[in-house]
């Protein structure tokens, strides 16, 4: 378990986590959202042991990483953001070379080498050297590093960043499975990247957190408009000021002329007054045809962009 | 023990899987074999001066050649991340590290034993106390300047500058006893005893005064200690 508290860390000035709480359970992956530089990164290297917190405290199993920090890493497995890798060295020479200080020497060795290598797909690249690598197995040489020594905790810091639409499936596949007996804690700035794979979502917003739960409490705690396409033929300017007149609560966005009166228009409403019907009734009285009504789902995406928006005009 | 022997183990691979080392050696070999031959035959002596004169020379600027990379690119390329993230002690990275580039000057000393060779067979009434007393001072000598380019590359994450760093800490070194001319009396002993080279030449000479070894140890020490100073402040920063 993995217990951060009223943690702060500022560069000097720059104040890059400011007093944020939160927890992560043992067998839980949790998705760690933020926009570029909101404070994920160091966030992940105080959890690390990297950097020591400037205030506040970060407990690994109800251990206080500032008097433990050693302990701490022998449970954790960590890739860091930019997956630096001595790319002199040879694949296996440098997975021996981190279980050595991990203290797996031998035949442990061999048995972690094997299970690493085919959980992360290695077997092609074991005696290639490191920088000839591509980038996608780079990854994958950076996560099997963080999984050598079967950590009871996974931190990943932006893991499929750079990789391909199969590569990242892979990835998530491997993240998934891990996550049902480990404590798997993933880094991003994109949302769709990790949505389907974690289990929470905390998002963090110039260094302190807007949001933390699953991503259906996220949704429907979130407050805003829904959106909804109107497609129809029949359709006149006079018709759609009558309409915009006698619906108050539907506000017409935008409309698109696609041929005569074949038009689209572009609908806003609050989300808990749902207006179809009304529409539906209003269209029938006015003679439109209509081809296509079809309200877009709130998704995380705007959560997230709404979120991590607002304290850009307050900065 | 077993971190500092995967660190050394690690960094002694990068020397020899890159031609870093060869170069490094076979520089080293011609430039001291080019220094010392050629007065060999002239002076007609059957001693090794001549060699332990001119490579306390060549260190000035291969020392920092070969310790520049050891912590400045880690910091640079971010590998440091790695090592940091894992349970092993700052000395134990330190001290992996600081042998490892210590035994490749080893092994540059090891290959001038052929001069050593070639005075066996030509040479007569050859002391060999001395021969050997000055290889323990230059090995000593040699560590001073790896624990100063070990230090020096932990302060910055460029490699030149650790080098030009490194290179300016040991020509202060070596530059101090010879400088004495231009101190006050009254400082003079605490410089000269502050110099590499007095207690260089003392050990040559065939003496082995503990004097001299505390002085060497402490050197290395103090500057090995500093670079943990250095990678810790990195935390807190």
């Amino acid at each position: 378990m993995i217990k951060v508290e009223k943690l702060s860390k500022y560069y000097g000035d720059v104040k890059a986590v400011k007093s944020i709480d939160f927890t992560v359970n043992d067998g839980e992956i949790l998705g760690f959202l933020g926009a570029n530089g909101a404070g994920k990164t160091t966030t992940l290297k105080v959890i690390t042991g990297y950097l020591m917190p400037t205030s506040g405290n970060v407990y690994v199993n109800d251990m206080n990483i500032r008097e433990h920090t050693h302990e701490i890493q022998k449970q954790i497995g960590y890739l860091a953001e930019l997956n630096p890798l001595y790319n002199e060295m040879i694949v296996c020479d440098f997975l021996e070379f981190i279980a050595k200080i991990r203290g797996i020497e031998g035949v442990a060795f061999k048995k972690a080498l094997i299970r690493v290598i085919d959980q992360c797909g290695l077997s092609g690249v074991v005696h290639r050297q490191i920088g000839a690598c591509s980038k996608g197995y780079k990854q994958r040489i950076g996560l099997a590093v963080a999984m050598i020594h079967d950590p009871a905790i996974l931190l990943l810091d932006e893991p499929v960043t750079g990789l391909d639409p199969n590569q990242i499936v892979e990835i998530r596949e491997l993240i998934k499975e891990l996550g049902k007996e480990k404590l798997v804690m993933i880094s991003s700035h994109i949302l769709q990247e990790i949505q389907a794979t974690v289990d929470r979502i905390v998002i963090i917003h110039k260094g302190e957190i807007v949001a933390d739960g699953t991503s259906q409490e996220l949704m429907s705690g979130f407050v805003g408009n829904t959106r909804l396409t109107l497609e129809a033929h029949n359709v006149n300017d006079e018709s759609i000021q009558t309409f915009a007149a006698t619906h108050p609560a539907v506000s017409v966005v935008k409309t698109e002329t696609l041929r005569g009166s074949h038009r689209i228009l572009h609908l806003e409403y609050a989300k808990e007054k749902d207006p179809r019907t009304d529409i539906f009734k209003f269209a029938v009285d006015s003679g439109w045809v209509i081809t296509e009504m079809s309200p877009h789902q709130i998704e995380l995406e705007n959560i997230f962009r709404s979120l991590t928006k607002e304290g850009d005009s307050n900065a | 023990m077993r971190n500092i022997l995967a660190i050394y183990t690690k960094e002694l691979k990068s020397y020899f899987n890159t031609p870093m080392a060869y170069i490094f050696l076979v520089i080293f070999a011609v430039v001291n074999g080019y220094f010392f031959t050629n007065t060999f035959f002239l002076f007609n002596q059957s001693n090794m001066r001549a060699l332990f004169n001119i490579i306390p020379l060549v260190y000035l600027f291969f020392i920092p050649a070969v310790t520049m990379s050891l912590i400045a690119r880690e910091k640079n390329v971010g590998t440091i991340e790695i090592v940091h993230t894992m349970p092993i002690k700052d000395g134990e990275f330190i001290t992996g590290k600081f042998l490892a580039a210590f035994t490749l000057i080893l092994v540059g000393l090891g290959i001038t034993l052929i001069h050593f060779i070639t005075l066996m067979s030509v040479g007569m009434n050859i002391d060999y106390g001395a021969v050997l007393t000055g290889y323990l001072g230059l090995a000593m000598v040699g560590a001073v300047y790896t624990s100063v380019g070990t230090f020096s590359s932990s302060i910055t994450d460029n490699q030149v500058v650790a080098f030009i760093i490194g290179l300016f800490i040991v020509l202060m070194f070596f530059l101090m006893d010879k400088m004495l001319i231009f101190v006050p009396a009254s400082m003079a002993g605490i410089i000269q005893y502050l110099s590499v080279d007095y207690h260089f030449s003392n050990i040559s000479r065939g003496v082995i005064d503990s004097r001299n070894l505390i002085y060497f140890a402490s050197v290395i020490g103090f500057f090995l200690l500093m670079t943990a100073r250095m990678l810790e402040v990195r935390k807190w920063r």
